[in-house]
């Protein structure tokens, strides 16, 4: 590769309208009036192979480890703590008034690492929609850091042309008590506010959590919240450019210089929570079967434990809880087969007939055993993972998924907590607080750490122990095989090969 | 177009034959000799089938005379006799339904939007669960005779409507890429079930109601009705009894079925207050003051807290729900005061404020009780919703007008101006409008002339003019249908609308 000194014009087929598709790449010197950017324009400036490379890795590293902090659950201002030196040594983006004599370098890497990471994750929709996920996060982050600069950030929003409609005195007037309600979330805030008027589709998260005001279809936004309209829309623009990046790939007539490189990097993009896979998962030695899992049970995790007393107690479990609770199960490596007699022997309040009419089709599907062609090949769906239980699907009136640690209230959590055998005080204590400052999977840990304490010990005098098996869980399954091998410790001795984490 | 018009000429003569003798298959309950002959015909008939109702639904291609009405007295009337004792999932009890009452016409102008088949009908699923319990994902029809020949083929016991894809369900595997084939229509949908109300109500629990407990389902429609129409502006909004314990909303403005899985999500946690599992403790944790919806719900819902709650259900009269209602109370002198109460006596929402005021407590904060009394009255009135079913565009729901297996009565439309002269127990079971069909007199004397669903023409016999009645107008589902009727015809009239606009407007800005 003669890279030394070579010169290439890398974004040339990469363009945000429709019309310019096929426009030829016009040299254009870009300036940096703001320090945060939408991205609307792509580089048409020359750069090395090298910065290539290297601009889009810094990049990368820091993407990836944003996305790491939302796997963790750390809240925003824990990320923003966290983030902080990466962004400094790898994307550095200063703001005018700090009068850095490196303002124009700075913008052009983030500009320009920008544009070619969208070259090297438009080519699937996965990679586009996690692609869009963590620009987002970073974008952000970076303009809630701007807060310092409110006249800055002013200026910036104000250059973005974003149609929003003023909301007119008369509107203020007619519903001014409605109005005044939304204000009083947080204090200190005057009548004085200025409220934009626009289709509350354009601000679907502030609808979500009702924070603005709703009428005939109009959101009623507080300027206060126009961040997230901000953010709405470069997520808007981002995912619309980079569908139009995807349909140009094919026509990116290159001559063999980027597409390593671009491929080498979406390669190296890869979830940090990829999904459970059961070759890894298995546990041997241990009887996996039906009439075991009461046994086995111990080992579960506390949101495992609670669907499986619930089911116990009720003969029955809600959608959700069974899908959870199945996915766990196929996930400790119990078969189909066993699965289903699981189930059916579970639900003893029910007929055969019932049975197989309503929860029988479910749990193949979970298997991949029915259902359409791409989830019978990928063998039905992966085991939920802490990230998904804690995020989606809260559960609901009656249900028993989710995660106890976030979904319980303090009281009905400890009662859990004791009735599975944890009455350490410290241990309450210390999830008590883990709870509150909603580090859910540290609770978890602590729990696991206190159960298997004995063994923790004795597997790290041994050495036995890897490094990595001693890394926080993420992972139901992943608690189950680390307590059911800690706990077998003494009984299987040599035949527990530790080391197949 | 040459091919078809051949196929037409053909079925046009072989039709003549069939309808001569008989307008519909004969239920295979019908025995002798004319069976076998019958039973020829149907396989004519069904081998241009196609063609056949394509004619219909293009009304210039033919002229409709050519389908002699054929002596009423013939009509197949066994099922119907022997319908009162059979269930509702009785493959006979469903054949007449789907072939004298389902009203196919109205269902296929709902979801196509237009008078003429479009792709917003063509393409959008139908999931059908069949006599044998099986399930069949992915169907489709061009038309509304085509989807109504092929139910009374399979009987379906149940049939659920899924989105609007992008090419034809039937034809999800002969698209070259996977993401070729997705959702990308359908109407906001909302479930709620009395199940979900088994922790407040006293009067039924799981699958049974009674008209007391279906009053959170009339508080849960004002509410969601009200925030759908006022704050989103949303104009189409049918609700369906599900047929035995719940009710589905279906929204159906244009704007609404294109909407993302984001957006959908955006409108059901906006109107999602109760929160929180069977351990979750308190259900109701809002912030203050309160958002807009919320205040206007709580609006809504006092009067129905005062006279269903608290003077129909008594929900605090058992000791462990006296006890749960202490949990949602601040101040625990407050609390202490009452419980040493309620252990005398059950509890009694007034004790609350009497037991405050009686100064049992001097660390009470009125505005505090004011504010837990609020959140206990949404957390027993407030709609619960299982949103789920509206957070996903490609969630299936089950369609208007089929039949509940357990209970046999029809999943009808309910017009929200008088939703509370509604009793789901009064909804007519499938058993009963087969009968009522039966003992149906046309006011000329005639007897009851059995017709199709969608043959609104008035058919003419030796110039006697003939009864166009058509059969769901003799029965209780009289009502059902027409509201459904003028629903839709105000759906497809905006539509109608809409697109004559964007058309002048595009006409417009082409001549620049």
């Amino acid at each position: 590769m003669k890279a030394n000194g070579k010169q290439y014009p890398v974004t040339r087929n990469v363009v945000d309208h429709r019309k310019k598709q096929f426009a030829d790449p016009a040299y254009k010197e870009t300036d940096y009036p703001h320090r945060l950017n939408f991205y609307a324009v792509p580089p048409t400036a020359d750069i090395t192979l090298e910065q290539f490379e290297q601009w889009a890795i810094d990049r990368l590293r820091v993407l990836a480890e944003l996305e790491a902090c939302s796997f963790r659950n750390k809240t925003p201002a824990e990320t923003a703590a966290h983030m902080k030196p990466l962004l400094e040594k790898y994307l550095p983006l200063d703001s005018n008034s700090s009068s850095s004599s490196k303002l124009s370098a700075e913008r052009q890497k983030d500009h320009y690492s920008h544009f070619i990471l969208r070259l090297a994750f438009a080519s699937t929709e996965d990679l586009r929609r996690r692609f869009t996920r963590v620009e987002t996060m970073l974008f952000r982050l970076r303009l809630n850091d701007d807060t310092t600069f409110a006249k800055e950030r002013n200026a910036f929003v104000q250059s973005l042309n974003l149609e929003w409609d003023p909301v007119s005195d008369e509107e203020r007037r007619e519903y001014a008590s409605e109005l005044a309600a939304l204000s009083g979330f947080r204090k200190g805030v005057q009548e004085e506010e200025n409220w934009f008027k626009v289709d509350w589709e354009r601000v679907p998260d502030l609808v979500e959590g009702r924070r603005v005001f709703l009428r005939a279809g109009k959101a009623y936004v507080p300027s206060r919240e126009s961040t997230s309209m901000v953010i709405a829309e470069f997520t808007k623009r981002l995912e619309r450019a980079l569908e139009l990046t995807a349909r140009a790939l094919p026509r990116l007539d290159e001559d063999d210089r980027l597409t390593p490189i671009l491929d080498h990097l979406s390669k190296n993009f890869i979830t940090p929570d990829a999904s459970y896979s059961s070759s890894t998962s298995s546990v041997p030695g241990a009887d996996i079967s039906a009439k075991n899992v009461d046994a086995l049970s111990s080992s579960f995790p506390l949101c495992m434990q609670h669907l499986h007393r619930s089911l116990r107690r009720d003969a029955h479990l809600k959608h959700f809880g069974r899908l959870q609770y199945t996915l766990f199960l196929k996930g400790i490596g119990l078969n189909l087969e066993e699965c289903l007699i699981f189930w059916r022997t579970s639900f003893h309040k029910i007929t055969d007939d019932t049975f197989n009419k309503e929860y029988r089709y479910n749990v193949r599907h979970s298997y991949g055993d029915v259902g359409g062609d791409s989830n019978r090949r990928g063998g039905g769906y992966s085991p939920f993972s802490c990230q998904k239980i804690l995020t989606e699907h809260p559960p609901g009136s009656g249900e028993a998924h989710g995660c106890p640690y976030r979904h319980f209230n303090l009281e009905n959590l400890t009662a859990l907590l004791q009735q599975v055998g944890i009455a350490d005080r410290s241990v309450l204590q210390g999830v008590k607080e883990d709870k509150e400052a909603q580090k859910f999977h540290m609770a978890c840990n602590r729990v696991f750490e206190h159960v298997h304490k004995n063994e923790i010990k004795r597997a790290k005098d041994d050495g036995i122990l890897t490094s990595a098996q001693l890394e926080t869980i993420v992972h139901p399954n992943e608690y189950f095989k680390r307590s059911y091998l800690l706990k077998n410790l003494e009984k299987g001795g040599q035949d527990v090969k530790m080391e197949e984490a | 177009m040459a091919d078809e018009s051949i196929q037409n000429g053909d079925s046009q003569a072989s039709n003549d034959d069939i309808t001569m003798a008989e307008p519909e298959p004969l239920p295979s309950a019908s025995n002798g000799a004319a069976d076998v002959e019958v039973k020829k015909e149907v396989k004519l008939e069904d081998l241009f089938a196609d063609v056949d109702s394509d004619d219909e639904e293009f009304p210039s291609s033919r002229p409709q005379e050519t389908q002699p009405s054929s002596s009423p007295t013939a009509a197949p009337g066994s099922p119907l006799e022997t319908g009162i004792s059979l269930k509702a999932s009785d493959p006979e009890i469903l054949r007449s339904f789907y072939q004298r009452l389902f009203p196919w016409r109205h269902l296929f102008q709902w979801l196509n939007h237009s008078p003429t088949p479009t792709n917003d009908f063509a393409h959008r699923e139908f999931a059908l669960t069949l006599q044998n319990d099986v399930w069949r994902r992915y169907m489709s029809y061009p038309t509304s005779d085509l989807m109504r020949k092929e139910m009374l083929n399979l009987l379906p016991s149940r049939i659920e409507i899924g989105p609007v894809y992008t090419t034809n369900p039937r034809d999800r595997k002969t698209v070259r890429n996977a993401s070729a084939f997705k959702p990308i229509a359908k109407e906001l949908c909302f479930d709620i079930d009395l199940t979900d109300y088994d922790e407040i109500r006293t009067c039924c629990d799981k699958a049974n109601i009674c008209q007391k407990c279906w009053r959170f389902m009339v508080m849960a429609v004002r509410v969601v009705d009200a925030a759908l129409r006022e704050d989103f502006g949303f104009k189409h909004i049918m609700w369906v009894y599900s047929g035995r314990r719940g009710i589905h909303a279906w929204v159906c403005d244009k704007k609404v079925r294109t909407m993302d899985d984001q957006k959908r999500r955006a409108v059901a946690n906006y109107l999602e207050v109760i929160k929180g599992g069977s351990q979750g403790g308190k259900k109701v944790n809002l912030r203050r003051p309160l958002h807009p919806h919320i205040s206007r719900s709580l609006d809504i819902l006092a009067p129905y807290f005062q006279t269903d709650v608290l003077a129909i259900q008594d929900p605090w009269h058992s000791p462990d729900r006296a006890a749960h209602l202490l949990t949602l109370l601040p101040d625990r002198p407050l609390t202490t005061a009452l419980q040493n109460k309620w252990d005398a006596s059950p509890g009694a929402w007034a004790d609350i404020d009497a037991v405050a005021k009686s100064g049992a407590s001097k660390s009470l904060d009125a505005r505090q009780l004011l504010e837990a009394k609020q959140d206990v009255v949404l957390e027993y009135t407030y709609p619960r919703l299982d949103i789920e079913v509206s957070k996903k565009l490609n969630h299936l729901l089950k369609s208007p007008f089929v039949i509940h297996p357990g209970t046999g009565r029809v999943c009808v439309p309910i017009d929200p101006r008088r939703l509370d002269d509604f009793d789901p127990l009064a909804v007519p079971t499938v058993q009963e409008l087969l009968a009522e069909i039966d003992q149906w007199k046309d006011v000329d004397g005639d007897q009851a002339v059995v017709k199709e669903e969608g043959d609104a023409e008035i058919k003419k016999e030796d110039g006697v003019k003939r009864s166009n009645i058509q059969d769901w107008e003799k029965t209780s589902l009289k009502p059902y249908v027409e509201y459904f009727r003028s629903f839709v015809l105000t759906l497809m009239k905006d539509e109608r609308d809409a697109r004559v606009k964007r058309e002048r407007e595009e006409a417009d800005g082409m001549d620049f």
